[in-house]
């Protein structure tokens, strides 16, 4: 590496479209997220729909028309990051990228995670590990914790709910188990796509034998996107999907225990 | 292996009891307090002050009816009905009277009064006129500050028309000697005093006070002592009757003389803090560090096999419902200032020894399990965090915080230490510090810290440069020059500047004026023998009997004031969006918007200021015209206003605010609070002690925010003022921890009389051990950065159902939803109730 790149990575130039200080559930302590724009996928039940497109586009939001998406160097965010340094160190925490999907931008996602290592700060993304391994080894370089999504097996269910396949997701998962720190897998619950026990367990065991996983979360289904659908003057997909009961939950998450690992709800 | 017990102990049964029967009936006043204070005065009127003060509590306290409540284990009480009060004319009385027909039904804090009693006080009182603490107090203060307070710049009101309080006495002293003890070292002051002394007179007054208010104070524990022996003999079961022959053996030895044992201890504890409060109406009567003044006497009996964990437990929670027994009335613009029948009796854990390492015991986590048990305000539970705070000792906190009860608050060592000792105190004792009341630090025993002197409207002296020191056409301040011809931020600032200078002039007049008063006419023998170094130096707390002596005045809207100054610099001065006189319109209008709470007075009010700014800009107007524009005035708190004054407002309410962690609004604020701050740091008191300076508002930011005008941060007129060193509700929108990081950027180690700052939390973000894990850290990551204090108001559904409805005052409100965190006004309408209903499923 040259001094030249030392000095350049830090240029890197990124679009995002939020981000959240101390955020508590994408990783563990206090932490910031930045929430890149564009994604490979488009799941009915997104909670983020202005995360999709990759292109800045207009939402309302509270009556007022706003821009969504910017275009931010590593250096600007690593400002930001730093303000919450303190609580990272007091809570174990640190930055997180999410999105949107942060492999869409991985060169950028790769040299704002570097600078957090050099920078000396605690690194996670959430991914839904949809896209070609050699895309995303550099990302993992820099990462202590892969929070990744597995959200059915059957890779025709799958399709139909987020646009693309799994096999490319499967494989990737297995590489990822081998080369991060750590790997947690995510299962967002969502009522009619894979809500039921038999669909819950059959992910649990092929994410318990990925190498290294111990945890599983389940991430069940909430309307907190719903403004946005309509502040986008988009639909929203789910209509009037009911929100899982607490005892649903509870059944969801034995039957995913049967797999060994340690099962949590929510992040 | 722990050094302390940091597991749950059950609740007893009996708790549950006693705070039923605490809730039973409403609230009274009764009469018997001032009836036997005024018999004694009238018949002392040829002794000093200080005998008469501790002759007339002999009297009372001879006299006084007493009782002991069903399933008490500790006894004493001052009123025969629970959470009622006594009152206390020598220091004010007239509001009481005035208000004998309302108090049962006003909205902050009613009391029932019969009219027997009615009738017992206004004899009574008619002794009173021209002999009160106010009225002295009154003629003692300057013209000017007469006028600032009409105005409502600043009020002394706590003091002036009620005892001062606010003071934390050595209770360890009377649990190792009693007060026999006490009287013995007054006894001995005496003895040695030479009646050739230029000073004998006063000393050997004051000497003689002590004695006599220790015999009276022994004499009224015996009287509990032969109550409770009587019921017993009357008593029919065998389980009560062995408590009150306890009972009865506890008041015999207590506080005459030394604990001897865990339960006498929190016997004799209560006599200290009940009889306090029957001397003098000051409240902020604070317990301080009852872990470890109480630690001593538990552990041995602990060790020894005398009681048990769960005993030791009840008996705390015993004395914090006793806490709750305890009540004061105040008149009504008081009460809406303090509402919640609050006497702020602070109790704190955890923090250092004197030699600086860490205090915690059994003792600090019982205590919040007291509050866990109890679910009850008082005391006004704080616990003290240093680099050395034990994790489990904070969790266990965080616990408490989780239940929404608002307790307990949280005071970071690393700064008030140092701040203390800035103010003179030595490394030892600032170790050693409390809190009393509110956030107000000091050394307990050794203090009379005068806190919460004044409550200074920072606000009102911005309005005032808007029209240079004039208010409704009348100069009530000094001019400092037209707004007009200012040509620079820096020259605005500095009128600024000038304004709260004279004013904090006026003030320090007033709280001396206050000061004196209480000196001459109330001076308390009974607290000053618990505090150093009265008896060595033969004179009350009240002359300067105390080993260090404070005033500390809070002065509350800097985030208001930051955010104005912000305005100013930033869209009239730098971008030149409007003129400081159109800004002046603007506010005089209140931004063209409703005022619902505008009274005919405050519309003659902005009625006047807008004619007056328009005729320094050279209109002529007929008194037609001027009718005109106050039916305009009138009609706008109804409808919508000019657009021109709704843009001013958008263009602020669109700018950085103080609270998301912006360095140039957040260095104005620093700055704003030096215009508090600095000029207090120069006055001394008659007590022989310095001013300095807090920055809290208690909730008086509701109240006097409702006499203040709109103000340059886009805050509507008469709506409240930012309340402590918080942002401004609603505008921080960046997150806890942004807020957080700019409200540690003010300098918190020159308001050593205490900073106070409040964070909103749904309980749903402290869910489960992560949760409160993070939330530790916060508190961790705000106090490394040197905050001195954080409080947390877990919402309520309550609470959610008013963000609903006042959405402006909630912006930074964040909620959690199954992993997931969203501010909560940003979402629709059927999404809040959403996570109102799962709430109120959680059973929150």
């Amino acid at each position: 590496m040259n001094l030249l790149e030392m000095y350049d990575y830090r240029k890197t130039k990124g679009r995002i479209f939020d981000i959240q200080r101390f955020s508590v559930h994408d990783g563990p302590g206090i932490r910031t997220i930045f929430f890149l724009k564009g994604c490979f996928l488009r799941c009915r039940w997104c909670c983020n729909p202005e995360s999709q497109s990759h292109e800045p586009e207009q939402m309302v939001t509270q009556g007022k028309v706003k821009t969504i998406g910017r275009d931010a160097t590593v250096e600007e965010l690593m400002e930001i990051a730093e303000k919450d340094r303190i609580y990272y160190r007091r809570s174990g925490g640190g930055v997180t990228l999410s999105g949107g999907e942060c492999l869409y931008q991985s060169k950028f996602s790769a040299a704002l995670l570097r600078a957090c290592k050099e920078d000396g700060i605690n690194t996670a993304i959430e991914t839904t590990g949809f896209s070609e391994f050699e895309n995303i080894v550099p990302v993992l370089e820099h990462l202590d914790l892969c929070l990744m999504d597995i959200k059915h097996i059957s890779s025709e269910k799958h399709k139909r709910f987020t646009g693309v396949p799994n096999e490319l997701i499967k494989e990737n998962a297995a590489k990822i188990a081998k080369t991060v720190k750590e790997l947690i897998i995510r299962v967002p619950v969502i009522p009619t796509f894979n809500d039921t026990p038999e669909e819950i367990a059959d992910i649990a065991f092929f994410a318990s034998g990925l190498a290294g996983v111990k945890e599983l979360h389940l991430l069940p289904y909430h309307r907190l996107g719903y403004d946005k659908y309509i502040g986008l003057g988009r639909e929203y997909s789910m209509g009037n999907a009911e929100l899982l009961t607490r005892e649903k939950i509870e059944t969801l998450k034995a039957a995913a225990e049967r797999s060994g690992l340690e099962i949590k709800i929510g992040g | 292996m722990a050094k302390y017990y940091n597991k749950e102990i059950p609740k007893s049964p009996r708790i549950d009891l006693l705070k039923k029967s605490l809730f039973a009936s409403k609230p009274r006043i009764e009469a018997d307090r001032a009836v036997l204070l005024t018999e004694s005065y009238k018949s002392t009127e040829d002794l000093p002050i200080i005998e008469r003060r501790s002759k007339a509590f002999a009297h009372i306290l001879h006299n006084l009816p007493i009782t002991i409540r069903e399933n008490e284990l500790v006894v004493g009480a001052n009123t025969i009905m629970p959470r009622s009060c006594q009152t206390f004319p020598e220091y004010s009385f007239k509001w009481l009277e005035d208000e004998f027909d309302t108090i049962s039904q006003r909205a902050a804090d009613p009391f029932e009064i019969s009219e027997e009693t009615k009738s017992k006080l206004l004899d009574a009182y008619s002794y009173w006129e021209g002999k009160t603490t106010s009225e002295l107090a009154s003629s003692y203060m300057c013209d000017e500050a007469a006028l600032a307070i009409e105005h409502n710049i600043f009020t002394v009101g706590n003091y002036y028309y009620n005892g001062v309080g606010h003071v934390t006495v050595d209770y360890g002293k009377v649990l190792r000697i009693g007060y026999s003890g006490i009287r013995a070292e007054a006894r001995e002051a005496l003895s040695k005093l030479c009646v050739c002394d230029a000073e004998y007179s006063s000393k050997a007054a004051f000497q003689r006070a002590v004695i006599e208010c220790c015999d009276a104070v022994i004499f009224y524990a015996n009287r509990y002592a032969e109550l409770a022996e009587k019921m017993a003999a009357e008593c029919t079961v065998e389980e009560r009757k062995a408590e009150l022959l306890t009972i009865a053996r506890n008041c015999r030895n207590v506080p005459e003389n030394g604990a001897k044992s865990f339960y006498e201890a929190c016997q004799s504890f209560w006599f200290v803090q009940l009889l306090i409060q029957t001397e003098s109406s000051g409240h902020s009567i604070s317990p301080g560090r009852f872990d470890q003044y109480m630690y001593p006497y538990y552990k041995a009996d602990i060790d020894s096999g005398k009681i048990t964990r769960e005993f030791a437990q009840e008996l705390i929670d015993c004395l914090w419902i006793k806490l709750n027994d305890l009540s004061k009335v105040r008149d009504a613009a008081s009460a809406a200032g303090f509402a919640g029948y609050s006497m702020f009796q602070n109790l704190i854990c955890g923090g250092q020894t004197p030699d600086g390492r860490d205090a915690t015991n059994d003792l600090s986590f019982m205590c919040i399990s007291a509050s866990l048990h109890t679910n009850l305000p008082q005391p006004s539970l704080s616990m003290r965090v240093w680099n050395g705070t034990p994790h489990d000792l904070l969790v266990w906190a965080a616990k408490l915080t989780r239940t929404g009860i608002g307790l307990p608050a949280y005071y970071n060592d690393e700064v008030i230490i140092p701040a203390l000792v800035s103010r003179g105190l030595t490394m030892q004792d600032a170790r050693d510090y409390n809190i009393i009341g509110c956030v107000e630090p000091q050394k307990s025993g050794k203090t009379d810290g005068w806190h919460d002197a004044a409550f200074f409207n920072m606000c009102r002296p911005l309005e005032l440069v808007f029209t240079n020191g004039y208010e409704n056409g009348k100069l009530i301040s000094i001019e400092t020059g037209d707004i007009s011809n200012m040509k620079t931020f820096d020259e605005f600032f500095d009128a600024y500047k000038k304004q709260m200078k004279y004013f904090i002039a006026l003030m320090v007049n007033a709280d001396n004026a206050v000061d004196m008063a209480h000196a001459e006419r109330a001076p308390l023998p009974f607290l000053s023998s618990m505090l150093d170094d009265c008896i060595g130096r033969g004179k009350s707390a009240q002359e300067g009997g105390a080993v260090y002596n404070f005033t500390g005045p809070q002065g509350f809207g800097v985030a208001n004031v930051a955010d104005s100054l912000y305005t100013i610099k930033k869209l009239v001065f730098e971008q030149k969006k409007f003129t400081l006189s159109e800004l002046k319109a603007a506010l005089d209008a209140n931004f063209g918007k409703a005022s619902s709470s505008a009274s005919d007075e405050e519309l003659t009010g902005i009625t006047v200021g807008i004619v007056k700014t328009l005729i320094e800009g050279g209109a002529e107007l007929s008194e037609a015209q001027i009718a005109e524009i106050y039916n305009t005035v009138k009609a706008a708190s109804g409808t919508k206003g000019s657009s021109q004054y709704q843009d001013i407002l958008n263009q602020i309410n669109e700018l950085d605010k103080f609270g998301n962690d912006l360095d140039e609004v957040d260095a104005l604020a620093r700055e704003a609070a030096y215009s508090y701050t600095r000029p207090l740091e120069k006055y001394t008191n008659p007590r022989g002690g310095r001013y300095h300076a807090g920055l809290y508002p208690v909730s008086a930011n509701v109240p006097l925010g409702a006499q203040t005008g709109a103000t340059p941060d886009g805050r509507l007129a008469f709506t409240p003022v930012a309340d402590g060193v918080s942002p401004s509700a609603g505008k921080d929108v960046s997150g806890p921890t942004a807020s957080a990081n700019s409200v540690s950027k003010l300098d918190h180690g020159i308001a050593s009389n205490g900073t106070l700052f409040n964070m909103k939390f749904h309980p749903s973000a402290l869910e489960g051990d992560s949760g409160i894990e993070s939330f530790v850290a916060l508190i961790r990551g705000y106090f490394d950065r040197k905050g001195m204090h954080v409080q947390f108001n877990v919402v309520s559904r309550e609470t959610l159902l008013d963000a609903q409805k006042h959405p402006e005052n909630y912006q930074g409100l964040v909620v959690r939803v199954a992993g997931y965190s969203a501010l909560f006004t940003t979402l629709s309408k059927s999404l809040q109730d959403d996570i109102i209903n799962r709430t109120q499923q959680c059973g929150f």
